[in-house]
C-alpha cells in the first residue's frame, strides 16, 4: 500500500488517536499504600538534653531509630531524610523511658537510672546488617561508667579479626549516646574516634564518671589491666570489680599474657580475655 | 496541580506532598510501564519502585534542586531506568551457572504476549506496542500514549530530538504495517484471513512481518 494515499494519512491519524486511548489506564489502587509502606510509616522526633547538648531523638513503632545533634529542626529533618530516606515529622510523645531527661548527673551514679535499664528491644535496628546489629547490641552491654576496647567487641561477637569493621559499625551507629558506642575505646587506651568528634566522646564519658584524661594517662604508662593480689583476678581498669580493689592490692598488667604468666585469671564480668573454663 | 507548584510543595514539605505526587502521576507511570514491560504485574512493581526511588532521591536533594525539578519528566526518567535494571536482572536470572535453573511456574503466564493476549486481544494495538523494538517502543509510548512533546521525550530518553522523531515515526510505521497485515481491511477489496503469526520478534528485538498461512 502506498504511503502517499489519503487513506494512509487518515489511517495514521486514527492510529495516533488509538494510541492516545491506550494511555487511559489506571494504576492499581495498591500502588499508593505499597509505596507509603516501603518508604516507611515515618518517624516522629523530639529534642532531648544530653551531656553533649541538645540532640534530636527519632522514634517509631519499633522503637528509637535515630539520635542526631543538629543546629535546628530543619537541619535535623534534612539530615534524617538524607540518611534514612523516610518521612520524619515533629511531635508525638517520647517513649516513656526517655521522658524527663535520662542522663543522671555524674555524682549520682548511673546504676539506678533509666540509662542503665535500656533494653535492646527499645531500638529500631531494622535497616542494619546482622554484623552491625551484633556490634551495637554488644556495645549496649557495656555498663554505664565503664569502657571496653574495639578488640573486645570483636572478640565478644565471635569476629576477633574484625576490629576495624567494629570501628566502622560503631561509627555508623544511628543511635549514639543511647546505644553507648562512646564506651568503646582504642586498645592502647586512647579515647579513639567518635561520630560527633573526640570532645563529644570525652564529654559523654565524663558525664558517666569516666575521666578520659585518667584513662589515657593509665594507657600511656602501659597499663591495660588491673589485677587484685587477693583474688588473683584481673580486669579492665574501669570494670566495677577493678575499681573496688584496694590500692595496696592493686597489680597493674601490660597485657593479658603478662597477667596469665603471673597466675591471674580474667574477670568473668568484664572479660578482658576469654576466661578459662 | 501544576508541575511547578508540585515541585515547590515537595521542596517545602516532602512528606506532606509526596502522596500527592504519587496520586498525580501513578496512572501516567503505570501506562508507560505497562506498554514498556507488557505485564500488569511488572508494571505495578515498576511504578512502586519508581516512586520509592524518587522519594529516596528527593530526601537527599537540596530544596533548590527539588524546586527546579519537572516532576513528570523526572519520574519517567527514573522509571525508564527501573525498567532497564529489571530487564537486566531478568536476563541474569535466565543464565543459571549450573544449567539446572527452572523457570518459576507462573513465568509463562506473565510474559508480555500472553498477558496482553489473554486480555481478550481487547487491544491488539497495545500488544503490538509491547513488541516494538526497544529503541522505538519508549519513544512511541512517550510521544503518542503519554502525549509528551518531542522535546520532552528527548529529555526523558536523553537523546537528540531528531533521533526521537525518527524513532517515533519508524515505530508508528511498524505498527501500521503490522495492523494492516493482521486486521482485515474494511471496504478494500477482498478479505484476507488474519495470519496467526503476524509479527515475530527476532534476535535483538527486530520485528519482521511474516505472512503466515502462505
Amino acid at each position: 500500500m502506498n504511503q502517499d494515499e489519503p487513506l494512509s494519512i487518515q489511517a495514521s491519524r486514527e492510529l495516533v488517536q488509538r494510541l492516545r486511548e491506550l494511555g487511559q489506564v489506571r494504576a492499581p489502587e495498591t500502588v499508593l499504600p505499597t509505596v507509603l509502606e516501603q518508604i516507611g510509616p515515618g518517624d516522629l522526633y523530639a529534642p532531648i538534653e544530653t551531656p553533649i547538648g541538645t540532640v534530636f531523638v527519632a522514634f517509631n513503632d519499633a522503637g528509637v531509630s535515630a539520635v542526631m545533634p543538629a543546629d535546628d529542626v530543619a537541619a535535623f529533618e534534612r539530615a534524617f531524610r538524607a540518611r534514612f530516606a523516610r518521612p520524619i515529622r515533629p511531635g508525638g510523645q517520647l517513649p516513656g523511658w526517655l521522658r524527663g531527661g535520662i542522663w543522671p548527673n555524674a555524682r549520682r551514679g548511673g546504676s539506678r537510672t533509666a540509662l542503665a535499664r535500656i533494653a535492646p528491644t527499645r531500638f529500631d535496628l531494622r535497616g542494619l546488617s546482622e554484623f552491625e546489629r551484633a556490634v551495637l547490641l554488644k556495645a549496649l552491654e557495656i555498663p554505664y561508667g565503664e569502657v571496653r576496647t574495639y578488640g573486645w567487641v570483636a572478640r565478644e561477637i565471635d569476629r576477633p579479626g574484625a576490629v576495624r569493621a567494629v570501628g566502622s559499625a560503631l561509627g555508623r551507629n544511628p543511635i549514639p549516646l543511647l546505644i553507648p558506642c562512646h564506651r568503646v575505646v582504642r586498645g592502647e587506651g586512647q579515647i579513639g574516634q567518635y561520630a560527633f568528634g573526640r570532645d563529644a566522646k570525652c564529654a559523654a564519658l565524663a558525664a558517666e564518671g569516666v575521666e578520659p584524661e585518667q584513662l589515657e594517662a593509665l594507657a600511656r604508662s602501659g597499663v591495660r589491666y588491673l589485677g587484685s593480689d587477693t583474688t588473683r583476678i584481673y580486669c579492665f581498669p574501669t570494670c566495677r570489680h577493678a575499681r573496688r580493689i584496694a590500692e595496696r592490692h592493686r597489680v597493674p598488667f601490660r597485657s593479658a599474657s603478662a597477667a596469665t604468666t603471673a597466675g591471674y585469671r580474667p574477670c568473668k564480668v568484664c572479660r578482658p580475655a576469654l576466661a578459662a573454663g | 496541580m501544576h508541575d511547578d507548584e508540585l515541585a515547590a510543595a515537595l521542596a517545602d514539605d516532602l512528606d506532606g506532598s509526596f502522596e500527592r505526587l504519587v496520586l498525580t502521576y501513578q496512572d501516567r507511570l503505570y501506562a508507560f510501564a505497562l506498554y514498556l514491560c507488557g505485564s500488569p504485574r511488572d508494571a505495578e512493581e515498576t511504578v512502586q519502585d519508581t516512586f520509592v526511588r524518587a522519594y529516596r532521591a528527593l530526601s537527599g536533594y537540596p530544596a533548590e534542586r527539588v524546586r527546579d525539578l519537572q516532576p513528570r519528566a523526572w519520574l519517567f526518567q527514573i522509571e525508564k531506568n527501573v525498567v532497564r535494571n529489571r530487564v537486566r536482572g531478568r536476563h541474569l536470572q535466565l543464565l543459571p551457572l549450573d544449567g539446572t535453573h527452572a523457570e518459576p511456574e507462573d513465568d509463562e503466564l506473565e510474559r508480555p504476549e500472553t498477558v496482553l493476549e489473554r486480555a481478550e486481544q481487547r487491544d491488539e494495538l497495545g500488544t503490538l506496542v509491547t513488541r516494538l523494538p526497544d529503541r522505538y517502543r519508549a519513544a512511541v509510548i512517550l510521544r503518542h500514549i503519554e502525549g509528551l512533546s518531542y522535546d520532552e521525550v528527548a529529555a526523558v530518553l536523553d537523546q537528540p530530538v531528531g533521533t526521537v522523531k525518527s524513532n517515533v515515526h519508524r515505530g508508528v510505521r511498524l505498527l501500521r504495517a503490522a495492523l494492516e497485515h493482521e486486521v482485515t481491511p474494511v471496504g478494500r477489496g477482498g478479505s484476507r484471513p488474519a495470519p496467526t503469526t503476524p509479527i515475530r520478534i527476532e534476535g535483538k528485538g527486530r520485528v519482521t512481518l511474516k505472512e503466515a498461512n502462505r
